[in-house]
């Protein structure tokens, strides 16, 4: 399993996201290198389509649709909770979903 | 400079969503809150605050959106009006294109709070309350303040980092 974690330092909640997806992770009995990666500039966000910080890919597959409207920036990114409520990252359930997903492609 | 407990408030009037301008009013307890359109920060925390204003009508609640539109259009006016009317929400939310004012203040964050007692001094500085995750909250830090300035109480706590997406200044 491949995992790709791109954050941009002008947001806080990277190191809670990290937490989180290392807990899923355990969670899982899953263990992957997580492959972090640091978007500096406007231009390395559009390049990356990258739809704000974190953004968080396992084999290339975001653990989250991005919302259609999503702006391609450097911006904290907007996650929904399995309740729908908005969030900074991603909720434990996203995260255990998305790995159980990835275990089973 | 960020304005620290003890600071005089800053007085400004800025155009509000609902057309009319607004700014701080004497003698009133102002809460001035760094705000924005498409921070999930300040979406998490957006019910809350408008509980808060809507649970204390002696406390002008003033959302003060600075970031830059042309980078961030969906801080833009026009949808910060959208906003406010999708949420209903209960306070002033006004549009510092400028970000004259959000300088003044020395913002950083959105959300972030300036708690401001009715002489126009502040009071408490910082976040809504401790945790962005409603089930997580364990210090409702802008109720407590509120609470105690309304017993003619100091706020227990008058500082706390604030937790948000960073202002977008212009560059």
């Amino acid at each position: 399993m491949q995992i790709d974690f791109l954050y941009w330092d002008g947001c806080p909640s990277h190191p809670e996201a990290m937490a989180r997806l290392e807990a899923a992770l355990a969670r899982a009995g899953v263990d992957a290198q997580v492959r972090r990666r640091q978007v500096l500039s406007d231009d390395e966000a559009r390049a990356l389509q990258f739809p704000g910080s974190p953004t968080i890919l396992i084999d290339g597959i975001d653990v989250q649709d991005a919302p259609v409207d999503a702006p391609v920036a450097l911006t904290c990114r907007l996650y929904r909770t399995s309740d729908g409520l908005p969030s900074p990252v991603p909720d434990p359930a996203t995260l255990d979903r998305a790995i159980q997903e990835a275990l089973a492609r | 400079m960020t304005l620290q407990p003890g600071s005089a408030l800053v007085p400004f009037s800025l155009p509000g969503v609902d057309g009319a301008d607004h700014g701080p009013r004497e003698g009133r307890l102002t809460a001035v809150v760094m705000w924005c359109n498409h921070c999930p920060y300040v979406q998490a925390w957006e019910d809350r605050l408008c509980a808060i204003a809507r649970d204390h009508p002696q406390l002008d609640v003033i959302a003060v959106a600075a970031n830059d539109a042309e980078r961030y259009p969906q801080d833009g006016f026009a949808a910060m009006r959208e906003r406010a009317l999708a949420k209903d929400y209960p306070f002033a939310y006004v549009h510092d294109a400028s970000q004259e004012v959000a300088r003044a203040y020395g913002g950083e964050r959105t959300p972030e709070v300036f708690l401001f007692d009715e002489s126009g001094t502040l009071r408490y500085h910082g976040a809504i309350d401790d945790s962005h995750d409603p089930a997580g909250v364990t210090r409702q830090h802008l109720r407590d303040a509120v609470a105690a300035l309304a017993r003619g109480e100091a706020p227990e706590v008058a500082t706390t980092p604030p937790v948000g997406c960073s202002i977008k200044w212009r560059v």
